[in-house]
């Protein structure tokens, strides 16, 4: 059943994934309205499922696919929160893609990909996954907005008419977007990877730091680090910020692709 | 309909007639009375705004002398005035009333001061009674039409001044002006009229710098702000959002590496130059840097043309829409001159029925009321009947331009005597259509 509200979500984020093409070419309010309340509908068939999922006992969030839904709830939730504040769809043009592909994966069938490692420390484990996810979420939108920043950039340099691509919101809101993303994110990163070495320790007993998932997440925590820094201090944005955002963004996307080839972070089907 | 509309804007005539011509707002009742006296017309108003001086009226037979009126009122020789007047009639009448409420007859098109002034000028001359019927009803479609012609178009949505394009685009950098410090460096008229937009937008406080101090005083006073020395001017610039700058020097006076010392200094918070001097103040090379956006008076200029432009192509469908309200309005009207032909109509057949009636009645004694009922209903019946095909014929008729003919051939077949139907009537035949 769980499965049945996820496609269903899935079908409601098409429009947002449509949205995020066609606002990248001509502007329409009416369009963006019909993608906001899209993914309003998509955000409680999935609240649905997640919730469906976790009543019925079997909740295994050491699996690939309801982590990939779980990261794609809290996206859409960053942006819906982003939107409250801001009335803005445009970090949809970012956000939307990257959900409905996480959804898409996810729905695609019910075989639970698993933790191949028997983790006897469920508590730590669940604060590991939550922690984690939502500082990859928020890593998405602030790459999100460094990209839309880059453009409206462009856009100002450019001098070109201003009803063109309008759908943009003004540069220091995209700005502001990106920048309270990346500060609220940070301590959950921080402390996403700090339980995450706790459950290693605990159940391998030490944390080997050249297992690529652990070397590619402390790469990306590292950059994570470097953009706060160097924002916080001289206030790097436009360009520099968005080549580290991007940076950071593929190290992130690196270290999920590890799960792959790491021993210690391995999901496999049971 | 009779309306007839004269006038003169600013295409037809020189700044120094429409003075002549202008009614301070105190003498506009005045104005509506001695036009409402002046022989031939029923019901008129007066628009007078910077751009134009326009009379509309509702005349006795649709030729009254609007030119005679204008040279008594304003103490004008025919010479003096009539080269540069307007003068429309019925239908382009309406046209031309619609055109300017919608503001495409305006000099900046789009722009939404004309429909306040001319409601202004509408609610002073319903106040002493000028304005009635007739008047009423269209002026009434013409603030109808100006709204639709806003809301289906984008005729006034885009700035089409240099100042507010630069507040725009400032918009578009930083989001609200709330707070925003603005620099001026040059005490020019252009500087001072853009600065004005940016605090009415909400910008925090302002600074000014000039070759002369004292210059920069006095400008610096007049927006509360503070004046600045010229030698200080790169120490403090970098505290400012928004740099309009407008100053004579022959040579750049901000370059890159500047720009590279106020983002510095701003934690790379981005800055908007406004550049209006010729030759210009800041070097291209600046304008390259992240953060930094420089517009100079070219670029402005285009984006007013390219706006300018972007009216220009909704105006044309707001004529559309003004042709096919012109439309609707002159068949509403043509329907309401053939209501006076139904009622008299109705009138006349409804006497010979009564008479009828009362002229057989003696013949057939005493009826029971189910008979009077059955007569009542038999001759009502006759009366429709005959009565349905001139009056579809007619009301058809109201819509084209025959409407006339037709009225004067029923009017002839029926001999009915030529009064106008009381406004009771009317509004009874109006509803019932």
């Amino acid at each position: 059943m769980s499965l049945l509200w996820l496609r269903f979500a899935l079908a409601c984020y098409f429009i947002g994934l449509v949205y995020a093409f066609v606002a990248l070419t001509r502007t329409s309010d009416l369009f963006s309205r019909i993608a906001l309340h899209a993914a309003s509908l998509g955000m409680v068939f999935h609240f649905v499922s997640l919730t469906e999922l976790f009543l019925s006992g079997q909740v295994v969030w050491a699996s690939v696919h309801n982590g990939e839904s779980l990261l794609a709830f809290l996206s859409m939730s960053f942006f819906m929160l982003i939107y409250a504040i801001y009335q803005t769809t445009s970090p949809g043009v970012v956000v939307f893609p990257v959900v409905f592909f996480l959804t898409f994966v996810a729905a695609l069938d019910e075989q639970p990909v698993l933790l191949t490692q028997y983790v006897s420390n469920k508590g730590w484990l669940a604060a590991h996954i939550f922690l984690i996810f939502i500082g990859y979420a928020s890593l998405l939108v602030s790459f999100g907005a460094s990209l839309l920043y880059l453009l409206q950039e462009r856009r100002l340099k450019a001098k070109r008419s201003t009803s063109l691509i309008s759908f943009l919101p003004a540069l220091e809101v995209i700005d502001q977007i990106g920048y309270r993303s990346l500060l609220l994110g940070f301590p959950f990163m921080t402390l996403g990877l700090l339980t995450g070495s706790v459950v290693a320790i605990s159940t391998y007993g030490r944390l080997d730091f050249l297992d690529p998932k652990i070397l590619l997440s402390v790469l990306m925590w590292a950059v994570y680090m470097l953009m706060v820094f160097t924002r916080w201090n001289s206030g790097w944005r436009g360009r520099r910020a968005a080549f580290l955002a991007t940076f950071a963004f593929v190290a992130a996307l690196a270290a999920w692709a590890a799960n792959y080839f790491s021993a210690i972070h391995r999901f496999a089907a049971s | 309909m009779r309306f007839q509309l004269i006038g003169v804007n600013h295409k037809s005539a020189p700044l120094e007639l429409r003075e002549r011509l202008a009614i301070p707002e105190s003498r506009l009742p005045d104005a509506c009375r001695d036009l409402t006296a002046y022989p031939g017309i029923e019901e008129g108003m007066v628009i007078s705004t910077c751009n134009r001086v326009e009379i509309v009226a509702h005349t006795t037979n649709g030729h009254a002398d609007l030119r005679g009126f204008l040279h008594d009122h304003f103490h004008l020789k025919p010479e003096e005035l009539d080269a540069h007047l307007y003068e429309f009639r019925e239908k382009e009448a309406v046209r031309h009333l619609f055109r300017v409420a919608s503001s495409l007859d305006s000099m900046v098109v789009g722009e939404a001061q004309i429909l306040g002034q001319v409601k202004e000028a509408y609610a002073t001359a319903r106040a002493i009674g000028a304005v009635r019927g007739q008047l009423d009803q269209l002026f009434s479609r013409a603030f109808a039409v100006a709204k639709r012609v806003r809301s289906e178009t984008a005729v006034g949505s885009s700035s089409v001044s240099i100042a507010s394009v630069a507040v725009e685009l400032a918009k578009k950098i930083f989001g609200t002006l709330h707070g925003k410090n603005v620099f001026i460096i040059g005490a020019g008229k252009m500087s001072e009229l853009a600065a004005r937009h940016l605090m009415a937008h909400g910008c925090a406080s302002i600074f000014v710098a000039n070759r002369t101090y004292e210059r920069a005083i006095g400008l610096a006073q007049k927006f509360n702000g503070q004046a600045i020395k010229f030698d200080d001017l790169y120490n403090t610039c970098d505290r400012a959002d928004i740099v309009i700058t407008s100053t004579g020097a022959p040579h750049a006076i901000f370059r890159r590496e500047h720009g590279e010392q106020f983002l510095a200094r701003r934690k790379n918070r981005p800055m908007f130059f406004i550049d209006i001097a010729v030759p210009r103040d800041v070097s291209p090379e600046m304008g390259k840097l992240d953060g930094i956006f420089t517009y100079d008076i070219d670029d402005l200029q285009q984006a007013v043309s390219s706006h300018v432009a972007d009216r220009s192509k909704e105006a044309q469908l707001a004529e559309a829409i003004i042709t096919s309200e012109v439309e609707r309005f002159e068949a509403k009207l043509h329907t309401l001159d053939v209501v006076p032909t139904i009622v008299s109509l109705q009138d006349h057949l409804e006497t010979i029925r009564q008479a009828e009636i009362d002229r057989v009645r003696g013949r057939m004694g005493e009826l029971t009321p189910e008979q009077e009922i059955a007569i009542e209903a038999l001759t009502r019946g006759i009366i429709n009947k005959v009565m349905h095909t001139p009056i579809t014929t007619l009301k058809t008729a109201a819509r084209e331009s025959e409407a006339t003919t037709v009225v004067d051939v029923v009017r002839r077949l029926f001999n009915l005597r030529d009064k106008e139907a009381s406004p009771e009537k009317k509004n009874e035949v109006g509803t019932r259509q």
